[in-house]
């Protein structure tokens, strides 16, 4: 109701679709045709391009790529999915994702089946999925509710204070969740007669979810929820003036996020076989931090791109240095991609493609309006 | 005239690069072996993790890099002691680099993790690196995972007879959390609780621990003894608080509290430690010529290491060994899904600087402990003594298998 009355309000005053203070979007402003976005179709050539490619991907690519960097990077690329989204359109830095996405591992190990005895209850998988996937996004609300009062570094912190709780919780609790070994072996089941751990199947099986929650949050960002909690994120004194109720936008975001934090969670917990309080610790909370910066916050796809980056570094880095000291080729590239870019990755495509279009004779504008629709 | 030259430069230049690829093309008729090796170059044992290496670095050094004509290339990588990321780094060894045979982790957990993939891939040969969870060759063996170690338990046999001859009729247990420190517990009450020692406490700490006043404060009064079993950092923590809180008792090592990082740290508790008693495949003062040529050519190519090899370098370096030894028996043939190679690796008998280790029905290592006491030297080094030397240990330390159960935070139990 409320955002339903912030759509009128912005149809009937200057559209305006997004507060940047870059001098691209002061341009945009003040073009008039801006007004149409939501009326266009949005779907270019490169995203067919980019469709195809994904889904004929495991036709040529190895099992080894499939598995390990094509699915690692779509498993992960969605638990980042849901810190782009809380940090890039709800302007809250969450460090708790991946204790959320640890959540739904463990509910999935917990209720389903495992190889480690006395901590399953062996239920069906669907079931257990469908608790993992509920509980964890109720954690997320919870979360989201101790830090919407937060702003800032005070939001890492507090997020970061629960996310090594949770660690330290499952680390040395034995009678839930099994203490330091975690559980062992679990695994997607097997459904008309595909095992959906093998290469491609699993590959697929991420592939839809990724997809899943991509649209979704494309999608839910040009809603009005979507649109109120960016004009929340800019400035929530004037939306609370509007009437909008901000400490509920901000706990529906993080509830949102913490469904799509879920999902990834249960895929990478069924990539990995296992699930173990490695995999919440405070390394992980930060890589995904590291995966939505450096892929960039501005767009959906950064949280992708990121984790494509970041699973290639992990795997190959070791491979062009001196194996005992390949973590610095990490940091380094960490290093460069942050300090030359405004951000990530996708900065790099934003400026790429400005200069690409003055080339070709079309002005600024034009470039930057593709990635305005984005938005 | 300057583009001539430097044309004729160039042509130069390639020749000579063309010229060198035919030679080595020549030298390596047969292709080479790829070994990935894999050991924890980050986390809470990367100091373990890089001696580890070094083992394993030696044994191919000693055959100057060639097994049967073949080239042996070692192909590295890391993981963090935790589980994933060896699968993950185990994955690209073999998927990737297309390894022919696979050399680690070196950690408990990270063992049971690669035995587990082990099974998924059926044409690749996986050896141990210095993994000691019982579970990984007791529970589901792998028939393609081998493990030329004896595993944590197997290490602390005979301690729990020492302890008794030493007048500790009552101990209290001091471990760390997970797999590893489970079997050795396991190993040394298995023996002490038949014959008749109790165990009233057992107090399970948190890997990476750094507080442990309220362990020290639920020591009973009437324990004869501590065991303790933390490794690395955990160990020398927990010594100085318990030197702090004005603690006593006498020590019982497990295999990895006693070892030379640790007898090396500065402290005043360091000469109570004189008279520990401790379990392990190694031994810094083991007399036998092999043993001592061994430390010989660890320190002769490794200036930079420790002044003894340490118990990871020993590990990785015997089944580094078993790796070759076992590719010289088959003329480096691993045609047929390495089945000759297996058969080999099966009925070897290697012989060590530690004595000699064959294998049981589930590929895992019968072989050699020592016990160990803490001795002062003339210039006030502490380093262990050879106690006693128990050959032939199985991995159910002499229970029937059909009696045997993996050790764990409530097996054994003797209060």
């Amino acid at each position: 109701m409320s955002a339903a009355n912030w759509r009128r309000a912005m149809n009937m005053q200057t559209p305006r679709p997004v507060t940047t203070p870059s001098p691209a979007s002061a341009r945009l402003a003040r073009d008039p045709r801006v007004g149409r976005f939501t009326f266009e179709n949005p779907v270019r050539p490169r995203h067919l391009i980019a469709l195809a490619f994904l889904v004929a991907y495991p036709w040529f690519a190895t099992p080894f790529f499939t598995y390990q960097i094509g699915a690692q990077a779509l498993a992960l690329g969605l638990i980042a999915l849901s810190l782009t989204f809380l940090g890039g359109y709800g302007g809250m830095i969450s460090l708790a994702q991946m204790t959320v996405a640890g959540i739904a591992g463990y509910m999935v190990a917990i209720f389903g089946t495992a190889a480690t005895d006395g901590v399953t209850l062996g239920w069906p998988w669907w079931l257990a999925v469908l608790l993992g996937i509920v509980i964890a996004t109720l954690a997320a609300t919870f979360i989201g509710w101790l830090s919407v009062r937060t702003e800032g570094i005070y939001t890492i912190m507090i997020t970061l204070a629960i996310g090594v709780g949770f660690y330290y919780l499952v680390l040395q609790n034995y009678a839930v969740f099994n203490g330091f070994q975690g559980v062992q072996k679990v695994v997607p089941p097997t459904l008309a007669g595909i095992y959906w751990r093998d290469p491609t199947p699993f590959y697929y099986l991420a592939l839809f979810w990724a997809l899943a929650g991509y649209l979704f949050v494309v999608y839910l960002v040009r809603t009005p929820f979507g649109i109120a909690l960016q004009g929340i994120r800019d400035n929530p004194r004037r939306m609370h003036a509007l009437g909008f109720n901000v400490t509920a936008h901000r706990v529906a975001a993080y509830a949102v996020a913490g469904a799509i934090a879920a999902v990834g969670g249960v895929l990478f917990t069924w990539y990995n076989g296992l699930v173990t309080p490695g995999s919440v610790g405070t390394s992980w909370l930060i890589n995904i931090l590291i995966i939505a910066v450096l892929g960039g916050l501005d767009h959906p796809v950064g949280a992708f791109l990121g984790a494509v980056v970041f699973v290639l570094l992990q795997n190959f880095a070791i491979d062009v240095i001196d194996r005992e000291r390949f973590n610095l080729v990490i940091g380094a590239v960490f290093l460069v991609i942050v300090l030359f870019s405004r951000d990530g990755l996708l900065g790099w495509w934003t400026a790429l493609s400005a200069r690409l279009s003055t080339q070709r004779g079309g002005n600024t504008w034009k470039a930057a309006r593709g990635r305005s629709y984005a938005r | 005239m300057e583009s001539s030259k430097r044309t004729f430069v160039r042509t130069l230049a390639c020749a000579v690069v063309v010229a060198a690829f035919a030679a080595v093309a020549f030298a390596q008729s047969a292709p080479p072996v790829k070994i990935g090796l894999l050991a924890t170059l980050e986390g809470p044992f990367a100091a373990g993790g890089q001696d580890g290496i070094r083992g394993a670095e030696l044994a191919v050094r000693q055959r100057n890099g060639v097994v049967a004509g073949r080239k042996i290339e070692i192909i590295k990588a890391s993981s963090d002691a935790k589980p994933d990321v060896a699968v993950n780094a185990t994955r690209k060894l073999v998927e990737q680099d297309k390894v022919d045979i696979m050399v680690g982790p070196l950690s408990g957990s990270e063992g049971i993790a690669v035995k587990e993939y082990s099974k998924t891939q059926p044409n690749i040969t996986f050896i141990n690196g210095s993994s000691g969870a019982q579970a990984t060759t007791l529970v589901n063996p792998s028939p393609n995972f081998f493990r030329f170690n004896t595993d944590g338990g197997q290490w602390m046999v005979g301690v729990g007879k020492a302890a008794l001859d030493k007048g500790y009729k009552r101990v209290m247990i001091i471990a760390e959390d997970y797999a590893f420190p489970y079997s050795q517990v396991q190993g040394f009450m298995t023996e002490y609780c038949k014959l008749g020692g109790k165990v009233p406490v057992k107090a399970w700490v948190p890997l990476g621990g750094k507080d442990y006043a309220s362990v020290i404060a639920r020591v009973p009064k009437d324990v004869d003894a501590l065991v303790v079993v933390l490794g690395g950092a955990d160990a020398v923590n927990f010594l100085n608080q318990y030197e702090q809180a004005g603690g006593d008792k006498p020590i019982v090592g497990g295999s990895i509290t006693v070892s030379q990082d640790i007898l090396n740290y500065k402290g005043k508790r360091r000469d109570s430690l004189v008279g520990t008693i401790a379990g392990a495949p190694v031994a810094d003062a083991y007399e036998a010529p092999e043993w001592k040529a061994f430390v010989a050519d660890y320190k002769k190519n490794f200036p930079d290491g420790y002044p003894s090899p340490s118990l990871f370098a020993l590990v990785y370096y015997l089944n580094m060994k078993a790796t070759l030894d076992g590719l010289e028996a088959v003329k480096g043939d691993l045609s047929d899904g390495q089945k000759k190679y297996r058969d080999a690796l099966t009925k070897m008998v290697l012989k060590t600087p530690v004595g000699d280790i064959k294998l049981d029905g589930n590929r895992q290592a019968i072989g050699t402990t020592f016990v160990t006491e803490v001795v002062k030297d003339a210039q006030g080094n502490l380093y262990n003594k050879v106690l006693k030397k128990i050959d032939n240990v199985n991995q159910t330390l002499g229970v029937p298998p059909s009696e045997f159960k993996v050790g764990s935070r409530d097996e054994p139990n003797c209060p």
